[in-house]
């Protein structure tokens, strides 16, 4: 199992290799980072000084060992904007993102979980057809309008809750929801497949014909199971929650890091982008790796090569 | 010589194609008839494919007309409101109703454009990487993983603000971004395929690679690869709307539904109605491509289980 865990964290390395190689050429070579590091009322002496500071002028090669280099021991440099290292302030957003995505994933649990199951066990009946539509339009709503329309109708109309900004709980419901509604549409659909797979099975039928109630087989024979395949989709689906951050952060003002990339990118802050890209990768491939390693140990059968 | 080549062979596609369901367009158009929700999805659909087109015949402001003297007008039926402008008017006075007809024009070019480059991308990908093997498979797939590693919107967002906003760079940043889901299934589907007997018949009467994948595995794997761009038109709908949202999409005097949503966002407190109608059209045409995706694949693609069974 060690041998196992050590193997997939060495995995790590050649994928933020190249998000490292991504993140370079997106910033250097596609774009001009001395145009979009100065005003455009610059003169061109002002231009050539930041090319030598920032080693624009050596070979491509050179530069991309250079931000490895400073990479590696988490120097992004500074931005420009806040004045600060662009890591620190990174780093300094993520407790609210991290707030807003656990909230989300609450809100999409609570909401996927008896969805799914009662459609799996009702299947075929009016209610699964209406579970199914609204999992349906829950896909097809782009989270921010609907995130626009809870302040439509939360905020101004019934003026409960408030509009934007990060404080108590109450400020926390409306984003989170928002960002857990489009996860907890596809965890519905899957829950329901994974169920009635698992509700075809051998060993459901002898639970049931020993006697054992409705409700039993339902919730400890069938649920536990049909929840394996459920946790390693999820951590896929955990990219695109992040993702999902930069606009819902940024409808409802909150004080994340995908707010501060979308200021940083719209303002070409590129050491935040940078940094923040960064994180952001590291922060999906350990995930990925410690679902697949959880997964693993949940379900037995599995083995570790 | 090449007429040899043709005759059908025990074992290969030919043979196999007799024993296939009957397609063609008489086939496709009965099941549509008896599927509920894939007609409800190709009305809609279609609808928003004629409201495109026939965008100048059905409006009589141009879309990106500012008028301060009309700023915020409530629709027609609300106090206030005028049959001239029956969906109202946004912030600069601009008609609701023209900015949502034309909307539609960017909202399918894009969905679709997109989703033909990162088809194009993905299938010359995933055929190489699925036939070949080896190290080229490992490298595309290890680019694929880090791809992966960043959202998608992260990526398109970042790459948007070095190229600069336009309908055509949307098309192409979209597309390229996009392209691991596309390379997967292709791959998946190459590895099984090319382990057939047909492909290993053929290559056992000397057809080359090229001949191999292209007369042998592209035409096998062409249905799943349709179902897998219909499945995405939705999605990179959404993304052109995000994207727009966020300030990086299109730019003026085109018109994005999403953009109009970013509008409509600073003014909800007092003229909900230019947030609500763009997100309107949004959700109903996305409703419409996941309809007429979901059909899709329920008619070519038999082995993944139906949403309805």
């Amino acid at each position: 199992m060690g041998k196992y865990v050590l193997k997939s964290l060495l995995q790590i390395i050649p994928v933020l290799f190249i998000v490292s190689l991504i993140v370079f050429i997106l910033v250097r070579v596609t774009g001009d980072p001395v145009a979009l590091m100065l005003p455009e009322t610059a003169t061109a002496e002002d231009r050539a000084v930041l090319t030598q500071a920032l080693g624009l002028d050596q070979p491509l090669y050179t530069q991309y060992v250079k931000f490895l280099g400073s990479a590696l021991q988490g120097d992004f440099g500074q931005s420009f904007r806040y004045n600060q290292p662009a890591l620190e302030l990174v780093l300094e957003r993520l407790p609210a993102s991290f707030e807003l995505a656990v909230a989300a994933m609450f809100f999409a649990v609570l909401m996927a979980v008896p969805l799914g199951v009662i459609s799996a066990v009702k299947r075929n009946t009016f209610t699964d057809l209406i579970i199914s539509g609204i999992s349906v339009i829950g896909k097809a709503m782009p989270n921010f309008w609907m995130g626009i329309m809870l302040i439509l109708l939360f905020s101004v109309m019934l003026g409960v809750l408030p509009v934007s900004g990060r404080g108590g709980l109450s400020h926390l419901i409306l984003p989170a929801f928002t960002l857990g509604v489009g996860l907890a549409a596809q965890m519905t659909r899957l829950i329901r497949s994974s169920m009635l797979e698992i509700l075809n099975q051998d060993y459901i039928r002898t639970a049931r014909s020993k006697g054992l109630g409705r409700m039993v087989v339902i919730v400890k024979h069938a649920f536990r199971n049909g929840l394996i395949p459920v946790v390693t989709i999820m951590s896929l689906q955990f990219t695109s929650l992040i993702g999902g951050t930069l606009i819902t952060e940024t409808v409802f003002s909150w004080p994340g890091l995908g707010q501060l990339l979308v200021v940083a990118v719209n303002t070409h802050d590129m050491a935040i982008v940078q940094a923040a890209v960064f994180v952001i990768a590291v922060i999906v491939v350990v995930t990925n790796i410690l679902t697949d390693v959880a997964y693993r140990l949940l379900d037995p059968r599995i083995k570790y090569d | 010589m090449t007429g040899s080549n043709e005759m059908p062979i025990p074992g290969t596609e030919q043979e196999q194609d007799n024993g296939r369901a009957p397609t063609g367009f008489r086939y496709i158009w009965q099941q549509l008839i008896i599927s509920k929700t894939g007609m409800f999805g190709a009305v809609l659909v279609l609808l928003v494919v004629l409201i495109a087109i026939g965008a100048p015949l059905l409006t009589s402001h141009d879309p990106a007309a500012v008028n301060p003297l009309n700023r915020l007008k409530p629709p027609a039926w609300l106090e206030g409101g005028t049959a001239e402008y029956w969906l109202g008017t946004d912030n600069l006075g601009r008609d609701m109703w023209s900015r949502i007809v034309y909307g539609a024009r960017v909202s399918l070019i894009v969905g679709m454009g997109a989703v033909i480059v990162s088809g194009i991308i993905g299938a010359i990908l995933g055929l190489v990487s699925g036939f070949y093997g080896k190290w080229v498979d490992a490298v595309i797939m290890r680019v694929g993983d880090a791809f992966m590693a960043i959202p998608t919107i992260l990526f398109m967002l970042v790459v948007m603000a070095i190229v600069g906003p336009g309908i055509t760079t949307l098309i192409f940043v979209i597309g390229v971004t996009n392209w691991v889901p596309f390379t997967r299934v292709v791959r998946s589907e190459v590895l099984s395929i090319k382990e057939r007997d047909f492909v290993h018949a053929a290559r056992s009467i000397g057809a080359k690679n090229g001949r191999l994948i292209l007369k042998h595995i592209l035409p096998n794997i062409l249905s799943s690869f349709i179902v897998i761009c219909g499945m995405n038109v939705g999605t990179t709908i959404i993304m052109e709307a995000s994207l727009s949202f966020l300030g990086l999409g299109i730019k003026p005097p085109d018109v994005s539904w999403g953009g109009m949503l970013s509008d409509g966002r600073q003014y909800v407190a007092t003229s909900w109605w230019v947030a609500t109608f763009p997100g309107l059209a949004i959700t109903f045409t996305v409703l419409g491509v996941i309809f007429l995706g979901d059909w899709l694949r329920d008619v070519l693609d038999p082995r993944t289980e139906t949403t309805q069974k």
